[in-house]
């Protein structure tokens, strides 16, 4: 490309000697020439708008996840000692006894209750102590642009708005974001239970909705006789459905997953129904429905895939003695698993962010458990994300966008393990 | 310089087949003369192959002499490949084929309700016009039709013996690890040949084997046949009049009717049929008359 390019530069600057006209041609190679390059031209523009917005996008997430916050503390923890000994180079026989005497003895009791604190790590000790006995508070955040790029004006408001509070820059994807369950408190909020809810539910959408669209699509395209009219009806339906909204299959999912099949989804059939009581409101019925969402998709993009086996090679195999599912199992599905694995990469991402459908089959806004099992009730990071940049408060926005970029590393880690599949199966093949 | 439209032979050729000669479309009985007094692998008898309402060949009876070479030529349209694929079952893939009339393989109507045609696939080997390796080790293209058939003995032998006498051993033997994808037009095409070989077949049906392959391959192809004919009974279509000529025992010359209708026309030992017709269209398909 880069050769074309340069090449193309230099027949600018100096035409190239002319081999002589041919009558009845008329090549004109300049004007054929300035055409393509035009195309070229208008295809690196759509390509150029592509990454443009894409990159838009990542920066208004990162605005919000990332930037300066006005951190109020109810006490100073350069006051916080224990023995003469700052709050920071305490160890944990030090903290322990910081809490010990610095709080309620029923808080300390309440506790040692969770977990005993002399068995509680380092780490978790200072965080303990620096939630009760400092109790930072955020009550300002400023945008990561402002922080970087408007820097003074960020000094002088906060100076000016809340003289008594240090400025901090902070990140709110964190380790701890990652790994705690929701909480009232926004600051101290997390989307472990979020995460594994979207885990669980795309685990059941995969394990549905693989084998289901992969069966149909080898029937549709091997065995089906494509000149029956019910075949043809069937087909057509299945590209309609692709194309039908989302929020249809969850109106679909409430009424046949979540209340028909209730004692199916809600595991009262197999003696499992949670405690909990969530009706059919379960990881597996969000999982169903969003199988269902991406079956005709899979099943479209299954029979292209089936569809691009060469014909030669269905022949030789049977010229060869093989039968029909000898010749399905070992020549056309191994040829078309590339492109099956590709679209079904496609089809899981759309699901995984999928809102609408499971919001009306009734994910919890609110869940703290971490789900047990296919039938526990769930939130899902989607959800999550939904919910919270609804409030009113500064500082749930900020830990939205933080979800949104945790569902941003959710949704490549799980792409990148898939074509990293492909790729290795289709350099075995 | 000036641009011709069409050049000038062909205008020449098209006046000479408008010309009415013997074009009645019928098979004169005279004209089949099959091979007499030697075993038979294959015959049809009255045999027709309608594509849903088209009638694609009628009213072919032939006789496949065991091992021996035999070659379908005509023009296009002719049926020949419509042929070829009755003797394997092959056109059964085609959901609108519609085949009548009897095609036995050892006096058994491979037709027959009772008959499974993967069976008659088994025995009755095909090779493609376009080389059509499995995507897979060049071990396991060789291996694989004799694994799924339940093939008992030590592999490695069959694979060894198969691309042995497909005369392709001494260039893989080397690489059998390596993809099938990774050989030549030529040498690809001799791994389908040994690919059929190492399923046992009774019989191996060509279907222009060599139409994209250059002359050198051409010709270890043609030679690999005439080894081949020994053990295997060979029935080749070809395009190509000079490889029928060269290579094979019998021949049996198709034409193609006003309706687009195929039906054999002549019938009998390659060196009489090319020297001495009975039929006159026979002649003037060979003298490059027509077709």
């Amino acid at each position: 490309m880069i050769d074309a390019r340069s090449s193309a530069g230099r027949n600018d600057v100096q035409p190239p000697p002319s081999l002589g006209a041919t009558e009845g041609f008329e090549p004109r190679v300049d004007a054929r020439r300035r055409r393509a390059d035009l195309w070229r031209q208008g295809f690196r523009a759509s390509t150029l708008v592509a990454i443009l917005v894409l990159a838009a996008l990542l920066l208004n997430v990162a605005n919000s996840a990332f930037g300066y916050t006005a951190v109020q503390v109810k006490r100073d923890p350069a006051t916080v000692l224990y023995h003469g000994v700052a709050l920071d180079q305490l160890d944990a026989a030090g903290l322990v006894g910081l809490l010990e005497s610095e709080l309620k003895p029923g808080v300390v009791r309440r506790l040692n209750g969770e977990a005993p604190l002399v068995s509680r790590s380092v780490r978790d000790l200072h965080a303990l102590a620096t939630e009760r006995i400092v109790q930072p508070k955020v009550v300002r955040t400023w945008s990561l642009l402002d922080s970087v790029f408007r820097r003074g004006a960020v000094r002088r408001a906060h100076a000016a708005e809340f003289p008594n509070t240090a400025l901090v820059f902070r990140s709110w994807l964190t380790a701890d974001f990652l790994l705690s369950p929701q909480d009232p408190d926004p600051e101290k909020s997390g989307v472990s239970t979020a995460i594994k809810g979207s885990l669980w539910m795309i685990l059941i959408t995969i394990l549905f909705a693989f084998p289901v669209g992969v069966g149909a699509a080898i029937y549709l395209e091997e065995y089906a006789d494509k000149r029956s009219r019910i075949n043809q009806l069937i087909q057509t339906n299945i590209n309609n459905l692709a194309g039908v909204p989302s929020i249809i299959y969850g109106m679909l999912g409430l009424a046949i997953l979540v209340r028909f099949l209730q004692p199916f989804t809600s595991g009262a059939i197999f003696g499992m129904a949670g405690g909990d009581s969530p009706n059919g409101r379960t990881i597996l019925s969000g999982g169903l429905t969003l199988g269902l969402l991406i079956l005709p998709v899979l099943i479209i993009n299954g029979q292209e895939a089936i569809r691009a086996v060469p014909q030669s090679l269905r022949q030789a195999s049977f010229g060869l003695g093989g039968t029909k599912w000898q010749t399905i199992w070992h020549h056309v599905l191994p040829g078309a698993l590339p492109g099956i694995l590709t679209g079904a990469i496609l089809a899981v991402s759309r699901a995984i962010g999928e809102t609408a459908p499971i919001l009306v089959i009734g994910a919890s806004t609110y869940v703290a458990l971490d789900p047990s099992g296919p039938f526990s009730k769930f939130t899902a990071l989607p959800i999550q994300i939904y919910q919270w940049t609804s409030r009113p408060s500064d500082v749930f926005r900020n830990i939205a966008a933080a979800a949104i970029l945790a569902l941003l590393i959710l949704l490549l880690t799980l792409n990148a393990s898939a074509i990293f599949l492909r790729n290795r199966y289709r350099a075995k093949g | 310089m000036t641009v011709q439209t069409r050049p000038p032979r062909l205008q020449s050729a098209e006046g000479e087949v408008q010309q009415p000669r013997v074009f009645d479309s019928t098979t004169n009985p005279e004209a089949l003369r099959a091979p007499q007094g030697m075993p038979m692998a294959m015959a049809t008898r009255d045999l027709a192959v309608h594509y849903a309402a088209f009638l694609a060949v009628r009213g072919v009876d032939l006789a496949v002499a065991r091992n021996k070479i035999t070659a379908l030529i005509g023009p296009s349209g002719c049926g020949k490949s419509t042929v070829l694929r009755c003797f394997n079952r092959m056109n059964d893939l085609i959901p609108t084929a519609q085949v009548s009339g009897k095609v036995e393989l050892d006096g058994v109507d491979i037709y027959a309700p009772d008959i499974d045609p993967v069976e008659v696939r088994r025995k009755v080997g095909m090779v493609f016009q376009k080389p059509n390796p499995f995507p897979k080790t060049i071990y396991e293209n060789v291996a694989w039709g004799a694994r799924i058939n339940g093939y008992r003995g030590r592999m490695d032998d069959l694979v060894e013996d198969a691309l042995q006498r497909a005369a392709l051993w001494d260039e893989v033997k080397d690489k059998l690890q390596a993809s099938g994808l990774s050989l030549s037009g030529g040498q690809q095409q001799r791994l389908c040949i040994a690919r059929a070989i190492a399923v046992r077949p009774e019989i191996i049906l060509m279907d222009e084997p060599c139409s994209a392959l250059d002359p050198i391959a051409t010709l270890r192809i043609e030679e690999l046949m005439q080894t081949l004919k020994s053990d295997y009974t060979i029935v080749i279509v070809t395009h190509n009049m000079q490889q029928a000529a060269r290579a094979s025992d019998y021949t049996a010359f198709f034409s193609v009717g006003s309706q687009r209708d195929g039906y054999l026309v002549e019938f009998g030992p390659t060196a009489e049929l090319f020297t001495n017709p009975v039929d006159p269209r026979t002649e003037d398909y060979i003298t490059g008359r027509f077709g």
